[in-house]
């Protein structure tokens, strides 16, 4: 049983367009997993499915074998405790009103998780390399990059199994995507991420499985390494031949 | 590691040392010596607002500092207490129109495609009205003529502003990320509008609440001023300026003090709502 399973999948907006179309993947714990694919293939709407946030017109999504049920209110504080996510803008992601100190804190209390919420914070502000007199001061007094370090701290401070990061550095200039890569890689060690990037290269560097979206569809995955040796679909072909190599 | 709320740094002598508005000192000024005007009325007035101490229409004196009406009552003593009368319908009908207008526009905003759309035209075919006609309307309806019904008419008549201000102001922060990131974070729609939502709106908000204020003040006096406001012996602003009208030409100070009053209290108002728009701006807030 895959940590995560998800069969068949469909979802759209409108009766014009389906934008997730009988998708299928799963995932295990301690194994990052990418996503990758051209802006608008439909990986910000699997997501927002994967996290509840919005409804499958057709298919399942199931964690540890039970379905992901959002009117089951129980279920889903279980399921929020376990499953956090960062956002791709680190300026919209970030309560303006909000010391960093409330906005880490935010799963805790809202979840009721019985910690010691100042000592978690602080833990959570540690492990993503925030300096330590962040916790009273405002999100404007910070960088892009710092932002982004807040909003991992506040992913990973209820201590999640999965945290799905959706383009979290493309917003950020190169030098500070080392950094942020740098960060995700080391917090592998302790919470599986999802990875969902239209940067096939970013992605190999962090997860060592590949799925490939296209439309609404996965249509290649597997280990990354094989699936860049040995590209099968088109698309893939297409999406690593605009990739600049990795040295 | 000290991330704890209790051994950060103190701010900056830079941040600490932020300009204040001069709009929001001259308006606070000028509001809070109306403020001290209405409420000393409460405690102490020069002269027994109802009683005939001096001359009829006598000229402002030292006695009478701005002079005596018709039935020679001291018009200064009037003034201080349409003050207090100012104020309370001001900030009495503001607390309606804000109650009323921002629970409506934030139903609103939270509502269906096709009922956020009916909140919406009914916001702006509201607006449309003047704020006062449709206070003289439901004054009538109601067929009192009382502070209170002043009160609820001014609020209700305003609520519709503050509706649709509201209404757009809370649409934008729901579609925010940092709304899905609560949601996220197992955050409840009622933690999430009063956590973010409320937070975030307010500086926007309360610039325009007083804005309304100064509105609701010049409302209440033109109420009173077509009688429909507060009923005598009650010495409102509005009434004052209507006993004043048939001796404007002889004893035009009658009407140039209450007017006054009236236009001070509005400007210092706009002032208020000015300093405060400059101060609200969320990137000059200063670090704590
Ligand atoms: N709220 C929405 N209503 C209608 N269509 C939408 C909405 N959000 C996204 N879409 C459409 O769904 C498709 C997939 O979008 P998205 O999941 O954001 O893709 P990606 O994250 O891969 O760029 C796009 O074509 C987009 O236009
Ligand atoms: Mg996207």
């Amino acid at each position: 049983m895959s940590f995560i399973q998800v069969e068949n999948l469909s979802f759209r907006y409108d009766q014009t367009r389906t934008i997730i179309e009988d998708l299928s993947l799963s995932l295990e714990k301690g194994r990052n997993l990418g996503i990758v694919g051209e802006s608008g293939s439909g990986k910000t709407t699997l997501l927002r499915l994967l996290l509840g946030l919005a409804q499958p017109s057709a298919g399942s999504i199931s964690i540890d074998g039970q379905v992901l049920d959002t009117k089951n209110w129980q279920f889903m504080r279980d399921f929020r405790r376990r499953v956090q996510a960062v956002f791709q803008d680190p300026y919209s992601s970030l309560d303006p009103r909000q010391a960093i100190f409330d906005i880490v804190a935010e799963p805790l209390r809202a979840l009721k998780i019985d910690v010691d919420v100042a000592k978690a914070v602080a833990e959570a502000a540690t492990a993503v390399g925030l300096p330590a007199d962040a916790a009273q001061r405002y999100p404007h007094e910070f960088s892009g990059g710092q932002r982004q370090r807040i909003a991992i701290a506040r992913a990973i401070v209820a201590r999640p199994d999965l945290v799905l990061a959706d383009e979290v550095v493309s917003a950020l200039d190169l030098s500070t995507r080392i950094l942020i890569v740098d960060l995700l890689k080391a917090l592998s060690t302790s919470v599986t991420f999802v990875v969902v990037s239209h940067d096939i290269a970013l992605v190999a560097l962090l997860c060592p499985d590949i799925a490939i979206m296209e439309k609404g569809r996965i249509v290649e995955s597997g280990p990354t390494e094989h699936v860049l040796s040995n590209p099968v679909h088109p698309y893939t072909r297409r999406l690593l031949a605009s990739t600049p190599r990795l040295p | 590691m000290s991330l704890t709320p209790a051994d950060t740094p103190q701010p900056t002598a830079i941040s600490v040392r932020r300009k204040i508005p001069l709009s929001l000192i001259v308006g606070g000024l000028i509001v809070g010596l109306h403020l001290l005007a209405g409420i000393l009325t409460i405690l102490w007035t020069p002269y027994e607002p109802t009683a005939m101490v001096g001359g009829r229409l006598a000229e402002p004196s030292i006695a009478h500092w701005a002079g005596t009406d018709r039935l020679g009552r001291d018009l200064f003593t009037q003034i201080l207490i349409g003050a207090r009368i100012a104020l309370e319908v001001g900030s009495g009908a503001v607390l309606v129109g804000a109650g009323i207008g921002i629970t409506l526009g934030t139903l609103a905003a939270f509502a269906t495609r096709t009922l956020d759309d009916v909140f919406a035209a009914a916001f702006d075919i509201l607006i449309a009205f003047p704020t006062l006609l449709v206070a003289m309307l439901i004054v009538t309806a109601s067929q009192t003529a009382s502070l209170f019904t002043a009160v609820l008419a001014i609020g209700i008549a305003g609520s519709a502003i503050i509706a649709r201000l509201t209404r757009i102001l809370v649409k934008r922060v729901l579609s925010m990320d940092y709304i899905v990131a609560a949601r996220v974070a197992g955050s409840s729609w009622p933690s999430i509008v009063f956590v973010h939502v409320l937070p975030n709106i307010w500086p926007t908000l309360i610039v325009n609440l007083a804005l309304q204020f100064g509105l609701a003040a010049m409302a209440e006096s033109s109420l009173s001023y077509l009688g429909l406001g507060a009923p005598p012996p009650n010495a409102s602003w509005g009434r004052l300026l209507q006993e004043a009208q048939g001796t404007v030409y002889t004893a035009p100070f009658g009407a140039i003090a209450p007017g006054l009053a009236l236009v001070t209290l509005v400007i210092g108002m706009n002032l208020l709502a000015d300093g405060l728009r400059a101060f609200a701006d969320p990137t000059r807030r200063r670090s704590r």
